[in-house]
């Protein structure tokens, strides 16, 4: 039954992330986009991971489609690139050189599969603990403890890419200099 | 009705999104298709960080799935912002025509 269920999402995002491909229009594309991510969150409440299935929804499908959206309609690019036909020699060698890459991905799996079968469980996320204590809060204590650096420099991360944005945005002539003025 | 789909299964599929991605950024002239296609690529390597994470009971995976979405929030931010400046400039996304770091 949950190999079914896997089964048919594998395919949708598959599906979809061709979509973000070939649709030749953008719109068309960001919402291929859309459906891709949907399919994510619904692997992680799959894998027991609730928290980062909500915040996959909120994050991704909330937000980072939302600003695609908005600057292809900000653009008017929807229709930016002249496409004909994807059948070209280009295409096909890049579409190999992808089927390479996944080649060789697919080799590292298949040859470490014994690994991944008998590896012992290592971490304290267990069934029990999570019941007892819930899966958000061991998440977010080891997020406070062990992994506070990381958390304190995304803040930081943030920060300096909202300033950066902020930067980037404004208008040519507010941004030049009182030197650079002629 | 979770534990019968093997963690490979997982890999494998974050693998076909990771290559499907990097065909993408490859194939695709547009700019914004492009910085799509990496939020793709990302998105399968967050997949296989919670597979592991699952079948190691392990909650170290979330936790850098949740730094990379950071990441990836900023990136698209700074990455949509340039690419609006870039078109005042060239009047295009094109990847093609994007040939020069000054003016």
């Amino acid at each position: 039954m949950g190999l079914i269920f896997f089964f048919i999402l594998a395919a949708m995002a598959v599906v979809a992330a061709f979509g973000v491909i070939f649709n030749k229009n953008v719109v068309h594309s960001a919402l291929s986009l859309l459906v891709n991510f949907c399919a994510l969150a619904v692997f992680y409440f799959m894998l027991n991971a609730q928290f980062l299935a909500i915040v996959q929804i909120l994050v991704y499908a909330g937000a980072i489609v939302v600003l695609f959206l908005f600057v292809v309609m900000l653009l008017g690019a929807e229709l930016g690139e002249k496409v004909s036909t994807w059948l070209t020699v280009r295409n096909a060698f890049l579409a190999a050189l992808g089927l390479v890459l996944l080649t060789i991905i697919g080799t590292a799996v298949f040859e470490n599969n014994h690994v991944f079968q008998t590896a012992g469980k290592t971490g304290d996320l267990t069934t029990a603990a999570v019941q007892q204590y819930g899966q958000t809060q061991m998440i977010s204590r080891a997020l406070f403890t062990d992994y506070l650096l990381a958390f304190e420099l995304a803040s930081v991360l943030l920060l300096v890419g909202i300033v950066g944005v902020v930067w980037l945005a404004r208008q040519p002539q507010e941004r030049a200099g009182p030197e650079e003025n002629q | 009705m979770i534990n019968d789909v093997p963690v490979s299964y997982y890999l494998l599929l974050s693998a076909i999104l990771f290559a499907i991605g990097a065909g993408g950024v490859l194939i695709r002239r547009n700019a914004i298709v492009v910085l799509m296609c990496i939020e793709m690529m990302m998105n399968a390597v967050n997949l296989s960080f919670v597979a592991f994470s699952r079948y190691l009971d392990s909650a170290a995976g979330q936790i850098f799935v949740f730094m990379i979405m950071a990441v990836a929030a900023v990136e698209v931010a700074v990455g949509l912002a340039l690419l609006v400046e870039l078109n005042r400039h060239k009047q295009t996304v094109n990847t093609d025509e994007m040939n020069s770091l000054k003016g």
